[in-house]
């Protein structure tokens, strides 16, 4: 055991650097995905697009801007610029054009609806920015590298991955918390959730609950999206795979935790990177795993409760 | 006429026109034989869809058969031999992985046929030294009962493979859907707890279908891989299975006429128009998606039955 540290120690470190790193992004996409489905009581499937038309605006905005000349910090706004952008454009327009006309019907129904959505948005993206690679990585080499000690070693690692995507995803996680208990929209979000009739009946606006839920949703997809942009060049596919593997997140913590899904994407970043480190053939393969061994012991996901059945 | 008597005059003709344009237009065998492998795989996803389920990951099926027939191809050489190998590994998956999934239903039961998908479509990719990644495997010349036969005859011998079996499934389901499993399908729609008081698993009837539905998609690979005699792994991509879902939607879920009109309109329609708008494509199907779902949503099949009662 301690051979096997002294030689793999560093590796054993990078490999949990970058699950920390990843762990972080998957929330973003995870939590948006679970907020949504608490309020609106549907599973986005084109969560995933947005995320990588997110992605792709991100790179374009940064990649005008830095060819415009603007200094380089002007990177880490753009990417926020960009999210906030994508999210109140097409937040807003999916919830009132399509979304609307499906609340409370048949959830096969509602399914096949989000499944056409994400088909389109797959091909706008590619039609918007080609199949071709986009890279832009500005705001990495911004932010340069910083050492990391583990143990004996000290490694040196992307300050953008490993200090600001994990802060920005805990500040997210405890944003929310303090938004969901302590404002007022926050508590009307949480009170549509727990009943939407009762909450209804106090004169609360759901529809209006719906489209600010479904926005910042949105938002917070195409964050993650845009956070993602200089960690790796962008293709097509991506927006399927996030939606995958969010869902994977999302089903392991149980639906709508909202903290469960932050440990576990924490468990499931850890376990792919460590994959990729150890077992490369098996990293796509890890998160499902996960998934399946989870849900075959507690159906109802890690954090999940058990719903009682209807008559 | 009564309407199960129309349905079998209208399969009987669609199976004649079907057979009439393959004649006339020999290019067109094979883009039909295609549209009719759809169609079995697709009339799968509609005895789930009689369950209120959708799976996105049924593509899966199709082309964990494809790859056992590419795979087996070299040392056994026969249509006839591979079919039945590649349906049976399909539908043995599909037991495994049906005893997992129909422990769930709609949001769940959707994306963890998804995500299965996905995985399996990255292992075909990435185990490079078996499956030759993206490249695919080619499927050497087949004999068909033994006898080696030429281009023209072989195409016809596929094609007959598939409308038979599109016309035994047909006639299968539609004895399926009308048995007491075909009616507790619709029981786990409407409310499935009814099933349990009346001492029926909902389980065991859900993952009969999908038993049912993997051996369907099953033969589609098969069939598909013998035809195009080229494997890869976006046989089980995502769009794969939505493409199923598409054509299902598409053709109706009412009657088991549906998934084949569906599949035919499908492929002629992407014959002609998917080489024009290819980075539009999945765009535009799901626009119609959204259409049918909005506006039609007794598809193809449902506007058609509607229009005979019209006439009546």
């Amino acid at each position: 055991m301690g051979d096997w540290f002294a030689e793999n120690g560093p590796l054993l470190g990078l490999a949990l650097l970058d699950g920390i790193a990843s762990a972080a992004l998957i929330f973003m996409v995870a939590v948006g995905l679970n907020l949504v489905f608490g309020v609106l009581r549907i599973l986005n499937v084109a969560h995933g697009s947005l995320f990588a038309i997110g992605a792709y605006a991100a790179a374009s905005i940064g990649l005008f801007l830095g060819s415009a000349g603007l200094p380089a910090w002007a990177s880490l706004p753009a990417l926020l610029l960009s999210a906030v952008l994508v999210g109140v454009v097409l937040g807003p327009v999916v919830e009132r054009l399509l979304l609307r006309r499906i609340y409370g019907q048949e959830p096969v129904l509602q399914l096949l609806v989000t499944f056409a959505l994400f088909m389109i948005l797959e091909d706008a993206q590619k039609l918007l920015w080609g199949v071709q690679p986009v890279s832009w990585s500005a705001p990495v080499s911004l932010m340069g590298t910083v050492d990391v000690p583990f143990g004996a070693d000290v490694i040196p690692y992307n300050t953008y991955q490993v200090i600001l995507l994990p802060a920005v995803a805990v500040v997210t996680l405890l944003g929310l918390a303090l938004f969901l208990r302590r404002t007022l929209t926050g508590r009307v979000i949480v009170a549509v959730t727990a009943d939407r009739e009762a909450a209804t009946a106090m004169g609360i606006d759901a529809r209006r609950v719906f489209l600010l839920t479904f926005t910042f949703g949105a938002v917070l997809a195409a964050l993650g999206g845009a956070l993602s942009a200089p960690t790796s060049s962008l293709v097509p596919g991506i927006g399927a795979s996030t939606i995958v593997l969010s869902f994977a997140v999302v089903a392991t913590a149980g639906l709508g935790q909202i903290e469960g899904a932050a440990l576990t994407a924490l468990l499931i970043g850890l376990g792919r990177s460590i994959a990729v480190t150890f077992a490369p053939e098996f990293e796509v393969v890890i998160p499902y795993l996960i998934m399946v061994a989870v849900l075959l012991v507690r159906p109802q996901g890690l954090f999940g409760v058990a719903e009682t059945r209807r008559v | 006429m009564t309407g199960p008597r129309i349905e079998l005059l209208l399969a009987a003709i669609g199976a004649a026109a079907l057979v009439l344009a393959a004649w006339t237009t020999p290019w067109l065998k094979f883009v039909l034989t295609i549209a009719l492998a759809k169609g079995i795989a697709t009339l799968g996803i509609l005895l789930l869809l009689r369950a209120g389920q959708v799976s996105f990951g049924h593509a899966l099926y199709v082309a964990v058969s494809a790859y056992a027939v590419a795979f087996l191809a070299p040392a056994l050489p026969d249509t006839l031999l591979l079919l039945p190998i590649g349906a049976a590994a399909a539908m043995a998956l599909g037991t495994l992985i049906g005893l997992f999934v129909s422990r769930y239903r709609e949001i769940f039961f959707g994306m963890l046929n998804l995500a299965l998908s996905m995985v399996f479509y990255s292992v075909l990719e990435k185990f490079y030294h078996y499956t030759r990644g993206t490249d695919g495997i080619r499927v050497p010349p087949l004999t068909v009962l033994g006898q080696g036969l030429g281009r023209e005859a072989y195409e016809w011998a596929m094609f007959g493979t598939a409308l038979g079996l599109a016309v035994l499934f047909g006639l299968f389901a539609r004895l399926y859907l009308a048995s007491p499993m075909g009616q507790a399908l619709s029981g786990i729609k409407t409310r499935e707890t009814r099933l349990d008081f009346m001492g029926v698993s909902p389980r065991r009837v859900l993952l009969a279908a999908y038993v049912l539905s993997a051996l369907m998609a099953g033969c589609a690979g098969a069939i598909i891989a013998m035809t195009t005699r080229h494997v890869t792994p976006l046989l089980s991509y995502w769009t794969a299975s939505g493409e199923l879902v598409f054509i299902a939607i598409l053709g109706g879920a009412g009657g088991v006429l549906g998934p084949f009109l569906g599949a035919v309109a499908y492929e002629l329609v992407r014959v002609y128009a998917a080489a024009t708008v290819a980075d539009m494509w999945q765009m535009i199907l799901g626009a119609v998606l959204l259409l049918v779902i909005l506006f039609a949503p007794g598809g193809l099949w449902g506007v058609a039955a509607a229009a005979m009662r019209r006439a009546r």
